[in-house]
């Protein structure tokens, strides 16, 4: 996989902040995703490009289970979502997508904002600032949800 | 070795004889909620994305408009709209302006022993009725609506016995609030919260809901209660009847246990911006506030009301407050004014509204400004939660709320002088 840029956020990062209330009730994701994180970094849709990546803390996307958070998130090109650990509700709604969620300890602590990093799903390693870090597995069945491209393109694969 | 309620619940809808923490299973789901902050996108999904759009079994779905009703846009008219002529054409039971999901669910439709997917994160609330109720996105619910089933990884259980009896003028809002300040808001993640004991003997099943609800801002996958007699005459008084009555086996597996004395319980608040900053009221009592809220499917309950009323009754609401009261539901509403406590809130100088999500999701009527200050019986305290970024969420009991809103400032309900 490529190296992208990252955005670092803090630990308990609920899902609010990644796309406010007001505008989940927009017809699509897409004019959702211009209002990504903007409580925190009001420019984030702005810079961030596609292949970059989203650190962060303890329970990451905790509170409410809005599948527009890791919608947004997919759609401005975030490659993946690397966290010391994640809330559940997000960290289903991300597989179910397609929307890869790494859990990686020693990473975030290690790493700022603008940082560049490199991420392996294969090998289950994660690289940055010269370093390289261990990730954890995905259990073999959301893997395989992920790797079908989430659970529509899984269940229309099912429909043959 | 013995189950958990939780792990009978699961067995039975995926047909197995035993589920065991760690587990994963296909199961069949009893019911699926969907509300207006995603369905919009569900059904979009399911004309634009399936291969072979279908549902598998129409009358295990609800919809229901809470979130935003009555429409504030164009916008959310037409996402609303969407939803409300996908559910007739497909014969979906559709509600609109009838109540907060959780409590037209619980209304209407929870019955103990059931699986229940939501697409909302409160859905855990129907533990306090012994259902294993889970919030999921619109991809897991439309997967759901069209297969009828999903795959859930079984859940560990946390143990929580309750002791005592809560004191006069501390609530199971203070109760709940202790204990995720206690455990943290990763405290029960991807686990189970089993209330037990004595002291859950002495709650109602209101005040059930209100400990289920909130279990999600631990991080819980769900909550729940065993359905003992006073749920089972509570669902018997609303002509239902239940799927499986589960206890929890003697030698169930626990995770973690806790005790809770309830008696020792302290009415308490927590601070912005978190939901685990949880402190005794009278630490942040004197901050100005700008607004009040008393509502939410967590804390907007009949019960909930009388509190309101009562200490707002003979008083005026502080001539720099919005004071905001939002029914639960219409049933709620209905009983309020039988009661004559809208009439109370009213000559208090309360806004009452009808029943919906309101400013506890803030993109709703009554959303705060820059830097204002709320203090909300909802369920969250995120930045940004009820409006600008910059505004702050205290979470209280509804006596807290309604004494702060007559002070003008945080204050405890004893606190309040003639």
């Amino acid at each position: 996989m490529s190296v992208g840029k990252i955005f670092k956020f803090h630990n308990d990062l609920d899902t609010d902040q990644i796309i406010a209330s007001q505008y989940l009730l927009l017809p699509t994701i897409d004019e959702m995703k211009e209002h990504a994180f903007e409580s925190l970094e009001p420019d984030f849709a702005a810079k961030v490009t596609p292949g970059d990546f989203v650190v962060g803390g303890e329970n990451f996307g905790c509170g409410s289970s809005r599948e527009q958070a890791p919608g947004v998130l997919k759609a401005l090109g975030v490659q993946a979502v690397v966290a010391k650990s994640f809330a559940r509700i997000f960290y289903r709604n991300a597989i179910n997508i397609g929307l890869p969620v790494i859990v990686c300890r020693e990473l975030p602590d290690a790493v700022k904002t603008g940082d560049e990093m490199e991420l392996s799903l294969t090998d289950g390693t994660a690289m940055a600032n010269g370093k390289s870090y261990s990730c954890t597995r995905l259990p073999a069945y959301m893997q395989q949800i992920l790797s079908q491209g989430g659970l529509i393109a899984s269940l229309n694969e099912q429909a043959h | 070795m013995g189950m958990t309620i939780a792990e009978k619940i699961i067995a039975l809808a995926a047909g197995v004889p035993e589920a065991k923490a760690g587990d994963i299973h296909t199961v069949n789901l009893d019911r699926m909620m969907s509300n207006d902050g995603t369905t919009h996108l569900t059904v979009d999904m399911y004309h634009n994305r399936l291969k072979d759009p279908r549902i598998a079994e129409p009358k295990k779905m609800v919809f229901i408009v809470d979130h935003n009703v009555p429409s504030d846009s164009p916008k959310t008219a037409a996402a609303q709209k969407k939803m409300r002529d996908f559910a007739k054409e497909h014969g979906i039971d559709f509600w609109e302006g009838k109540g907060v999901c959780h409590q037209i669910m619980m209304e209407h439709y929870v019955c103990p022993g059931e699986l229940i997917f939501g697409a909302d994160s409160h859905t855990c609330t129907y533990g306090a009725l012994g259902a294993f109720g889970t919030g999921v996105g619109c991809t897991d619910l439309l997967y759901g609506m069209v297969t009828g089933a999903s795959w859930v990884l079984v859940p560990e259980t946390i143990k929580f016995n309750l002791t005592g009896k809560l004191r006069e003028g501390v609530y199971p809002r203070d109760l709940m609030l202790t204990i995720i300040g206690n455990i943290s808001a990763s405290g029960a993640s991807y686990q189970v919260m089993e209330f037990c004991g004595d002291g859950a003997k002495t709650l109602t099943v209101d005040d059930r809901m209100v400990l289920c609800n909130l279990a999600v801002e631990a991080g819980a996958k769900t909550a729940i209660f065993e359905a003992d007699e006073i749920a089972l005459n509570w669902l018997k008084e609303r002509g239902r009847k239940p799927k499986a009555v589960f206890k929890s086996d003697e030698d169930a597996v626990y995770v973690k246990e806790y005790t809770f004395d309830l008696s020792k319980i302290e009415p308490v608040a927590a601070r912005p911006d978190f939901v685990d900053d949880v402190v005794p009221a009278k630490k942040v009592c004197g901050v100005r506030i700008d607004q009040a809220f008393l509502g939410s499917c967590n804390n907007g309950r009949i019960g909930d009301l009388r509190v309101g009323a009562s200490i707002v009754k003979g008083r005026k609401i502080s001539d720099h407050v919005r004071f905001l009261v939002v029914p639960a539901s219409r049933q709620v509403y209905l009983q309020a004014l039988k009661e004559g406590l809208i009439d109370i809130f009213m000559e208090s100088g309360a806004i009452v509204m009808n029943p919906n999500c309101s400013v506890c999701w803030g993109s709703c009527q009554g959303v705060i400004g820059e830097n204002e200050v709320l203090i909300s019986t909802g369920t969250r305290n995120f930045k940004g939660r009820a409006g600008h970024p910059s505004s702050k969420v205290y979470l209280g009991s509804a006596a807290t709320v309604a004494a702060s809103a007559v002070k003008g400032e945080i204050c405890t309900a004893d606190m309040l002088q003639d």
